[in-house]
Formats: structure tokens, sequence, C-alpha cells
């Protein structure tokens, strides 16, 4: 039998079923397709915002804004430009989503560990709390809350909390922390304190690693951390305070909490916190009885037994669908125009409304969230890696 | 000689010693207890005194056909009944069939769900007529499930009726022409009607798609691979309501000129378009928990890639990924509040509460209808929850 060479075998299959040839002619089709379809629909758009008189263009970025935002974190005025007005909603953006991080991962680790609670009410209570969290929209839970919170009392009887803090419809008067001079000392002592902390609990790491008697050495380093900056805070007092003082009408002075930024902080962070628990409970529950067992009976005590075997193992599961949880309270954060917060959405809409540029506004929100989703991911990445690190 | 038989010890079973166990088994636990019991207890107190002496529940009872269908006429709403019946019917037929947990569930939440509307709709002055309806509809749910169980029916008959029914439906309610079945626009279509409409049709058409962009993403073609992989992240790190916006306000401008789409069609493009890229990424999940030896044996017998995947993965990858869409389905029909606030104009469930207390007669009845609201979503997403948790345990104990 004579033997067929390679270039032969090749040449026998016919292009239109040989492999490479069909790779390559599926893409091109492919790609061709969408491009067509991308094609039509940009046509569609140029012809139509022709039609309108529409220009694409960023340019009026640069002009007046002219409309109010309530509350916002950098100054800001009618007269300043979309550019800025558009800045001031990204900032609050930020600003909910990060206070809310925060809280929600609190009350998010209580959940689930509640949720584990050898006691039954305890159980029962987060249990409960997680399905009527999980079962209901977050968009019906922040309108409700919002109509809880303007059934608070008119701005005449406050409700007063020590602190002065006052509660009413108009929102929630803080006193607002003014910095001394003596302010920056006080920093420095606080690091101070800090460093000392960190530098006796190595020396003790070290000395019992070594066989030899720590001597409270960490314990001391700990006491030092609280004890320098209480006693500088009394000694300098390196803050004033401007309290909120009643007027006819509203509250002058301090800081405002408005029932808006209450309202959505609130709402995503209950609703985020009771995902956030379910994920920690997941986590928990994932490390094994026989390393919880083993850790008693080398006689860690349960505080122990938590710090340095439980969590280690329970949070390389948790990081994961956690940084998912994030990025959702992130995004749910648009929901804020429901309660009249102005975020980057809510600011957004009022430019698109205006200028009629919808088109470039859209595409400017959709790439300012897909740029906070990557940097979000990207941060709890280099965490999950940290984390993941102690596998052995 | 007979050993005397002893009553278990007190300390070990009982009422008392469950308590001592579950609730006072340390001090703190105890104090715990105290605390968490008198806050519960308190806020129990002061919620059942709101509901019972403080709110105004004539909010709902007065606005209750607009709760449920919106501004669909009143004297073709036999049609949504109608269409509620097919469904009560069939889910009873199915559930008496094949006599899975999970289906039970959702037939009993069908059942239970309708007689309440029912009671509701009775006190309400909506008419005997439509309380009854509904009433009946439950009734049906169990006399459906009941004869079945009795009698044998063919499996495949119920697969295409189910198939069926949410076309059927639509044209049931939609209507086709006026001396047959008037026209209902579907601007008229309102409520839980809607509410319904937009997640069911936005599941729907969003599967094919999904799968296509999951089998995209597992492409061993680059290109391919790339746009799949693009569309789904974009899509996944956008919140819901500026795709809702765009399709609201964008999507004419996109269309040849003086096409004009509805604003129910813009909301379900949006709703597509974006859980497309979440059922994309549970149908990869599924793809990914397919042996490679199923795909390599499937290559040796000769099947080339478009029968590897239709005969042997997907069948196997979308069994497996159901509980995972039902769990989707949930959040999109809560998602579909997003289109009360994305500019769309329509009112579903929420839309229709906001209308609702923006009426002057019920100034300051916020609290009721938010609260009737959420009472709604919380009892249909969670009696889908257990049926899902049901076929997620079922499915786990088949698992190879």
């Amino acid at each position: 039998m004579k033997a067929v060479s390679a270039t032969q075998r090749h040449a026998a299959v016919p292009p239109w079923r040989d492999i490479r040839v069909l790779r390559i002619v599926g893409q091109v089709v492919v790609v061709g397709v969408v491009l067509l379809v991308g094609y039509l629909l940009w046509e569609n758009l140029t012809g139509n915002m022709t039609r309108a008189r529409l220009t694409f263009s960023l340019d009026f970025m640069r002009a007046t804004a002219g409309f109010d935002i309530s509350q916002t974190v950098i100054p800001y005025s009618t007269r300043d430009t979309y550019g800025h007005a558009f800045l001031a909603g990204l900032l609050n953006t930020l600003m909910v989503s990060a206070v809310g991080i925060v809280l929600a991962t609190v009350l998010g680790f209580v959940t689930g560990v509640a949720r584990l609670s050898s006691n039954w009410l305890v159980n029962r209570l987060a249990a409960g709390y997680v399905e009527i969290m999980r079962n209901t929209p977050l968009l019906v839970q922040l309108v409700l809350i919002f109509a809880l919170l303007l059934q608070l009392p008119a701005v005449a009887n406050s409700i007063t909390l020590p602190g002065p803090i006052y509660l009413n419809q108009r929102g929630l008067f803080l006193p607002r922390p003014l910095a001394e001079p003596t302010f920056t000392a006080w920093v420095v002592l606080v690091v101070i304190g800090v460093v000392v902390a960190i530098v006796s609990r190595r020396i003790s790491v070290r000395r019992r690693e070594a066989g030899l008697p720590t001597r409270a050495i960490g314990r001391i380093g700990l006491l030092a951390m609280l004890a320098i900056p209480i006693g500088g805070w009394i000694v300098l007092s390196p803050l004033q305070f401007d309290l909120p003082v009643q007027q006819r009408f509203n509250f002058v002075g301090g800081v405002v909490l408005s029932p808006s930024f209450a309202a959505l902080l609130f709402g995503l962070v209950i609703y985020t916190a009771a995902f956030i628990g379910e994920v920690v409970r997941g986590g928990i529950q994932a490390v094994r009885r026989g390393q919880l067992e083993a850790a008693y009976a080398i006689g860690l005590t349960p505080g122990q037994t938590l710090r340095l075997i439980v969590l280690p193992q329970a949070l390389r599961i948790i990081v994961p669908p956690l940084t998912s949880q994030y990025l959702n309270l992130t995004k749910n954060s648009s929901l804020a125009i429901a309660v009249g917060y102005s975020d980057v959405f809510a600011v957004s809409r009022t430019m698109a409304n205006q200028t009629g540029q919808s088109v470039a506004v859209i595409l400017l929100v959709m790439g300012t969230y897909l740029t906070l989703s990557l940097a979000t991911s990207l941060a709890m990445n280099v965490y999950n890696r940290r984390v993941q690190v102690l596998e052995r | 000689m007979t050993a005397e038989r002893l009553p278990p010890p007190r300390t070990t079973i009982g009422r008392r010693a469950w308590l001592r166990r579950n609730l006072f088994s340390t001090w703190y636990n105890s104090l715990l207890t105290i605390v968490v019991g008198a806050f519960l207890l308190a806020a129990i107190l002061l919620i059942i005194q709101w509901v019972v002496t403080g709110a105004r529940w004539g909010v709902v009872t007065t606005n209750l056909r607009l709760f449920l269908i919106g501004q669909y006429p009143l004297e073709e709403a036999w049609r949504v009944w109608l269409a509620l019946l097919l469904t009560s019917v069939l889910t009873g037929l199915v559930a008496g069939t094949s006599g899975g947990g999970a289906i039970r569930a959702l037939a009993s939440g069908l059942a239970v769900g309708q007689a309440l509307l029912g009671v509701l709709a009775g006190l309400s002055g909506m008419g005997p007529v439509v309380s009854g309806a509904l009433v009946v509809n439950a009734a049906l749910v169990w006399i459906a499930f009941i004869g079945a169980v009795r009698m044998s029916i063919s499996r495949r008959a119920l697969a295409i009726a189910w198939l069926a029914l949410v076309p059927v439906s639509f044209v049931l309610l939609q209507g086709i022409s006026r001396p047959l079945l008037a026209v209902v626009p579907t601007n008229l279509w309102g409520g839980l009607l809607l509410t319904f409409l937009l997640a069911i049709a936005g599941i729907v058409l969003s599967f094919p798609f999904g799968v296509l962009l999951a089998l995209g993403r597992r492409s061993d073609l680059p290109a391919v691979r790339l746009l799949s992989t693009l569309y789904i992240e974009i899509v996944r790190g956008v919140p819901l309501v500026t795709i809702l916006f765009t399709a609201a306000i964008l999507l004419p401008l996109f269309l040849p000129a003086g096409l004009r789409i509805e604003h129910v069609f813009r909301a379900v493009v949006g709703i597509t378009l974006f859980s497309a890229a979440y059922v994309a990424e549970n149908v990869r999940g599924g793809l990914q928990a397919i042996p490679t030896g199923q795909i390599e044996a499937a290559s040796a017998i000769g099947l080339n890639a478009y029968q590897r995947n239709v005969y042997i993965v997907l069948p196997q990858a979308l069994r497996s990924v159901i509980p995972a869409n039902v769990g989707l389905f949930i959040s999109l029909l809560k998602d579909t509040t997003l289109v009360a606030i994305a500019g769309t104009g329509l009112l579903e469930l929420l839309g229709i509460g906001r209308a609702v207390v923006a009426q002057p007669s019920w100034i300051g009845a916020q609290l009721e209808v938010y609260v009737f609201i959420s009472a709604l979503f919380f009892f249909l997403c969670y009696t889908m929850s257990q049926a899902s948790y049901r076929l997620e345990a079922a499915m786990g104990v088949g698992k190879r």
C-alpha cells in the first residue's frame, strides 16, 4: 500500500470541510454580523440625531448647569458647569457606596454569625430578617423607608438625643467637628501609639516563638495605643464642635444627614447585609467540624479558635461572593433617584433632559459605573490574593 | 427479671429542656434572649397596633383593581382571570403528574395566593364575579391536582400545553381584532399583570440569547469568545436602571426613523438585554459542570460541534441550571420595579403604587401602599424561592 504524504492528505480535504478554514470563516462571519448590526444602529442614530439637530459632543460639559444639587461633598452652586455637577454626583455615589459597604459588611457579619447562633430566638430573628430582605424588591424598601422617615416630627417638635443630636423630618442634625490647631499634634500621637503597639506585638510574638517568657509586652503595647491618644485628647483638646442650633423654621450649623441620604444608605445597608449574612454563614459552615474540634483539643479558647482557625479558612470562601455584593451595592446606589438623592445617575438624567445629549450622557454614566465596578473588583482581587496565600 | 423502664431524664428532653438548651444555656445567652425577646415583642405589638388601628387600608381596597391589572378595561378583565384559570389547571395537573416537591409548592402557592386575593377582592367590592373567579381558580388547582393523581396524563401533552401557555395567554390578553377579541393596547396593562408580563417576557426571551452567549464564552474561537465576554462583562458592570433608561429614551434613536415602538416593548428589550448576561453566567456554570469525558466521547463517536452541543452538552447543562434560573426569575420579578423610575412611563406594581399615593384623596397613605406591595412581592418571591430550594435538594440527590 502506498503511504499518503501529509501534504497530499490535506490537499484531499476540500476547504469547506477543513476545520482550520471553517474556524476562520466562522469568526469572520460572527464579527461581520456584529459589525453590520452595529453599523445599522449607528446609521439610524446619526440619521435621527441630524434630524433632531443634535450633534454628538461633550462640549456641553463646560456650559453652566443651572440646576441645584441638594447635598454635595464638594462645594457646588447652580453657576457651576455640567462637568462640575457630574463630578458632584459621582462623589455622592462614591460616598454612599463607601459608607454603605463598610456598614453592610459589619451588619452582614453580625447577621451571618447570628444565623449560626445556638440561641434559637437570635437565629430565627436573623433568618426572618434575611428572608424579608431577600424576597422584597430593594426599590420598594427604599420608598418604604423614605415614607417612614417622613413620618418623623416636624422641626418644631424635633426628637433630641444626647450630643446634642436632633431628629426631625428635615433629617438628622449632628454636631460638626472642627479641627483646632492642635489637631495635627494629636494625629501624630495616635500614629505613635499605633507604632508602639505594632512593635511590642512583634517583640512579643518573636519571644513566644523563641520560647522566652513574653512578660505581657504585647498587652502593654495595646495599652499604650489606647492611653497615648486618650491622654493627648484630654491635654490638647484637638476638636471643637459646631452645634446645630434651632431657628424658627430649621436648624443652623452642624452636619445634616438628609432623609434622602439616610433612606438610601439605610436601605442599601440592610438589603445588602442580608445577602452578606448568607455569604458569611456559608463560609463559616464550610469550615470542617474537625478543624474546630482539633482547635479545642489543642487548648485554644473559643475566641482564638474563631480568630486563628475559623476566620482565615472562612475568608477564602467569603471574599469572592462578598466582592459581588459590594459591586451590587454600588450599582444599586443608582436607585437614589427614587428617594431624591442626587447620585451620578440622577444628576446625569437632569443633564440629559436639559441638554438633549442623552447618548453622550448615558455613555458617560455607563463608562463611570464600569470603571467603578472594575476598580472594586481589582481592589477585592488584591485582598483575595492576600487571603488565599494563607493556604498551605 | 425485667428491668424497670425509667422515664427519660427531665433535663434532656421535653419543653423545659428545649428552653434551657436553646434559649438559656449560659448567662449571656439568657441575657440575649431577654433583650432580643423584649425588643421583638415591642416591635410586634407596635406593628399589630398600626395594622389594626393606625393604617388606612381603604387606599388598598379602593384601588385593588389598579394594583392587580392597572387600566386594563374592567369589561375585558375576564381574559385575565381566564389566563389565570388555564395556568391554575395546568399547574395542578403537572403537580399531580410529576409529584415533585418544588412544583407542588408552586401549585399550593398559586392556590393560596388566588384564594387570598379572591377574599380581598370580595372585601373591596370588586364584585362577586372577580372574587368568585379567583376562588374558583384556587379550587381548580386542587381539583386538577387530585384529578391528575387519579388518572394518568401523558407528560408529553402536558409539556406541550405548558409551552403553549405563554403565547396563548399573551394573545388572549392582547386580543386579536374587534369582532373576535378586542385589542387591549399594552399601555393599559398595569399593576401585578404588567409586573408578571415584564418578568416572564424577560426570562423567556433572554434565555436563548443567554445560552448562545454562554456557548460563545466557552467557544474555542477567539473572536467569538472575546465578543461574548465583552458583552457579558459590560452588561454585568452597569446598573439595570441605566440599561432601562437607555431602552426607554434611546431605543427609538437607534431604530429607523418613523418606527414607533411601544413603551412596554422598550422595557422588555432592556430587561432582556440585561438578563441575558446573567442567564449566560448561570448556563456557563452548568456547562463547566459537564465532565470533559462527555464531550470527548461525543467527539469520538463523530459528532460535530453543533451535534455535541445540542445532543450531549446542553441537555445536561440546562437541566442543572434550572434552580439558578428560578433564582434569576425571582430577582427579575423584583427588578421589574425599576421601570417605575427609569422614565418608561409604565405603571407596574410600584408605578401604580406611586400613582395611587399621588391621588389627592389618599395623601399620606404611603406606608399602607408600600407595605401592601412589599407583602405581595414577599408572597410571590418566598413561594418561588422555597420551590427553588426543594428543586435544588431534589436535584442534588440525583447528582451523578
